[in-house]
């Protein structure tokens, strides 16, 4: 079975470079194959599993369903996120309102009761979408590293237009791992095989 | 966002495109210098901007009473606006959230175009709440905060706060949704920029590199904001019926509002995204992305909600007469052959009987016909807005007190300049960012490409559900025949979470 790494690597010139710049002691070597088709990129996986490689990290130019059972992605659980804090707002919305007038400052409207359910629905509505969403987006960001300036690996310029990639870490691989996984991107019918320093 | 094709769709892309062919189609016009049409319609559309700006300050010098607003009528033209471009700004929304949760194909072409035009309607909306407000640096109170004036809260149990928090959060929410999405494509574009708008695009792609793993949660949270749109559109222009709803006033409280609203919404928004569509598909050359196909799909959508919308009007009338209530029999009577008895005739033709012309294949795929629609849809949409405002206050209890209303030259020019401000707006995206989603429509290439379905589909194709790229397709396959289905893999038809 495949790991996964999904690390971000923030704040660094990730795109690293192919010859000798300066490295770090944490830089990592990914050696990764660009397929031209999401089927060959399956088959490839499916049999990168079946050796027992282990695959770094995939990236496609859009989501390629029925990768993540491959490499053994557990579902996301962003959801949860979500709940929780649509949960926040819906309390924090109603308790509010609740507070306001029957607490703070009471005042009878039209004749009605100071804590007259209904007429708080909409707002404590309003209020459960409005903090399930900012908070589930913002805890999508920051999971996967993403925000203005942060720097992921970013391995090939084509890989968000039509490249499907399969990534390997070879850091600390010995010439002969290396040399079966040529073999083995040829054998998958790669396009192209690249080296690349990455931080890690 | 694949699954089983039925056999009765058609391709949404045409042309044999590649994934290669997709990207260099739709980033094209963020990186090439923009034609002569755009740079005239982006001067005229500032021109117009300017004139909001000018009544804008107007009226805010001046006053109110720059305004032919009267105590009889103290709604006019300000929130005749506002409901508009709320009403357009549904239709966004509706696109990107109701029709993934259907699994509508034909949304990715137009999701995204659709969703900006929501932002930017939403943005012309609120600012009619704004100006009419008259003293526009007051308008913190509609929010509330700790104050000291007592502490003195807002009215929450009042319908025009919760169109302040149903319209803060569908801006908010859309906005998010939006950017969430253009994301991936952002990303796209700067891995084919150079200089400085490379540094630009990394800024605002946020690093996105495509990872599975990323992939996996950017569609587990379309799936859920989706999921947190659906009710939320759904709720704004309920909210923004509530408004007239709620109140006392006869021909305005009515429980019919909220779904005749929300109708009215989808059908305005859908008439104003075939307006932007069919004039970005073609000075853009995207041709091969919003088809006939896109547009069809959307006039049966207009189809549909303009006959909710012609349903609900009739109602209305039946249940004005069966309530045996003089009052609001007489309000629709007034409504109908009163003082503007024009409006309701405009209101009449273009929503209801109008686009009964697409029960006709023949002019619901026709681009002529579609636009000349789309045009009158909005115009008679503006006047339902006008006719349930205007109409109704002009005639109140009080027969002395009954008025009559025509806008002044500030508040038209207010108006005008709305639109100035949304094509700006506009213009400005379809050069900055890829129009239609770059991500998406790959994800469906290989369910709706044209040589995969339908009578021009090709048989390798067919035959292990792969493609090569480059254009190298044998010119002799087409034995394939029409209507053809294409599953690539077992395996995708499971939902995405």
């Amino acid at each position: 079975m495949a790991t996964i790494r999904t690390e971000p690597t923030v704040g660094d010139a990730a795109t690293g470079t192919d010859s000798g710049a300066y490295r770090h002691a944490t830089d990592r070597t990914i050696l990764f194959g660009l397929y031209d088709d999401e089927q060959k990129l399956l088959e490839a996986v499916r049999a990168a599993n079946a050796d027992h490689l282990e695959i770094d990290d995939v990236y496609t130019p859009f989501p390629v369903h029925g990768l993540d059972p491959l490499l053994g992605l557990e579902e996301s659980r962003l959801h949860v996120a979500g709940f929780v804090f649509g949960s926040i707002g819906c309390l924090f919305g109603f308790g509010f309102m609740t507070w306001v007038f029957t607490r703070d400052w009471p005042i009878i409207f039209g004749g009605k009761p100071y804590w007259s359910v209904p007429a708080f629905i909409p707002i404590t509505f309003e209020l459960t979408v409005l903090f399930a969403a900012v908070g589930m987006v913002v805890v999508f960001y920051i999971i996967n590293g993403l925000g203005p300036g942060a720097e992921p690996r970013r391995l090939h310029d084509r890989i968000t237009d039509d490249k499907f990639c399969i990534a390997f870490d070879v850091t600390e691989s010995s010439d002969g791992e290396v040399s079966n996984l040529r073999d083995y991107f040829n054998r998958t019918g790669v396009e192209t095989i690249h080296e690349k320093i990455v931080a890690a | 966002m694949s699954g089983h094709v039925a056999p009765v769709r058609r391709p949404l892309i045409t042309g044999h495109k590649t994934y290669h062919q997709i990207t260099e189609d739709i980033c094209r016009p963020t990186e090439t210098a923009p034609s002569l049409s755009w740079v005239i319609t982006f001067i005229i559309s500032v021109m117009l901007l300017g004139l909001f700006v000018f009544s804008v300050a107007w009226t805010i010098w001046v006053g109110i009473g720059s305004w032919n607003l009267n105590r009889t009528i103290n709604w006019g033209w300000d929130i005749t606006n506002f409901v508009w471009w709320v009403g357009i700004g549904h239709a966004g929304t509706l696109i990107s959230a109701i029709l993934l949760l259907f699994r509508q194909k034909w949304r990715t072409g137009v999701n995204r175009a659709a969703e900006a035009m929501t932002i930017f309607a939403v943005m012309c909306a609120g600012q009619f709440p704004l100006i009419h407000m008259g003293r526009l640096w007051l308008a913190i109170f509609i929010f509330p905060y700790p104050n000291t004036r007592g502490p003195l809260w807002v009215n929450f149990n009042s319908p025009l706060l919760w169109d302040v928090f149903a319209i803060s959060t569908y801006f908010t929410v859309s906005l998010l949704f939006w950017y969430a999405g253009l994301v991936p494509d952002l990303a796209t574009v700067r891995d084919r920029a150079v200089g400085l708008r490379k540094k630009i695009y990394s800024i605002v792609s946020f690093g996105w590199n495509g990872s599975a793993k990323h992939w996996q949660r950017w569609e587990s949270l379309s799936l859920i904001l989706a999921g947190l749109a659906t009710p939320l559109v759904l709720s704004v222009h309920t909210i923004v019926s509530f408004d007239f709803a709620t109140s006392v006033i006869p021909g305005w409280h009515t429980t019919i509002f909220p779904p005749y609203f929300v109708a009215g919404a989808i059908f305005s928004g859908f008439a104003m995204v075939l307006t932007l569509m069919l004039i970005a598909r073609k000075v853009l050359h995207l041709e091969d992305y919003i088809t006939i196909e896109h547009i069809e799909s959307m006039n049966k959508v207009i189809l549909l909600t303009g006959s909710i919308v012609g349903v609900a009007y009739l109602t209305e009338l039946f249940i004005a007469w069966y309530s045996g209530y003089i009052y609001e029999q007489f309000a629709f009577l007034n409504r109908v052959l009163g003082p503007y008895y024009w409006s309701y005739i405009g209101m009449m033709l273009c929503n209801v009987l109008s686009p009964q012309i697409f029960w006709s294949k023949r002019l619901r795929t026709s681009l002529f016909w579609t636009f000349f629609m789309s045009i009158f849809i909005n115009i008679g949409m503006w006047f339902e807005r006008f006719v349930i405002i205007a109409t109704t206050l002009a005639r109140d209890y009080l027969p002395s007190s009954w008025s009559y209303y025509v806008p002044t030259w500030v508040e038209i020019c207010i108006f005008i300049g709305t639109l100035g401000l949304f094509f700006t707006l506009f213009l400005l995206f379809t050069r900055v960012a890829p129009v239609v989603a770059i991500a998406e429509v790959k994800s469906i290439l290989k369910t709706a490409g044209d040589q995969y379905i339908g009578p021009k589909a090709l048989a390798h194709a067919h035959a292990n559900g792969h493609h090569k790229h480059g254009g190298n397709i044998p010119a002799e396959v087409n034995d394939m025949q029409a209507g053809g289905t294409v599953d690539i893999d077992g395996e995708n038809d499971k939902p995405l979470d």
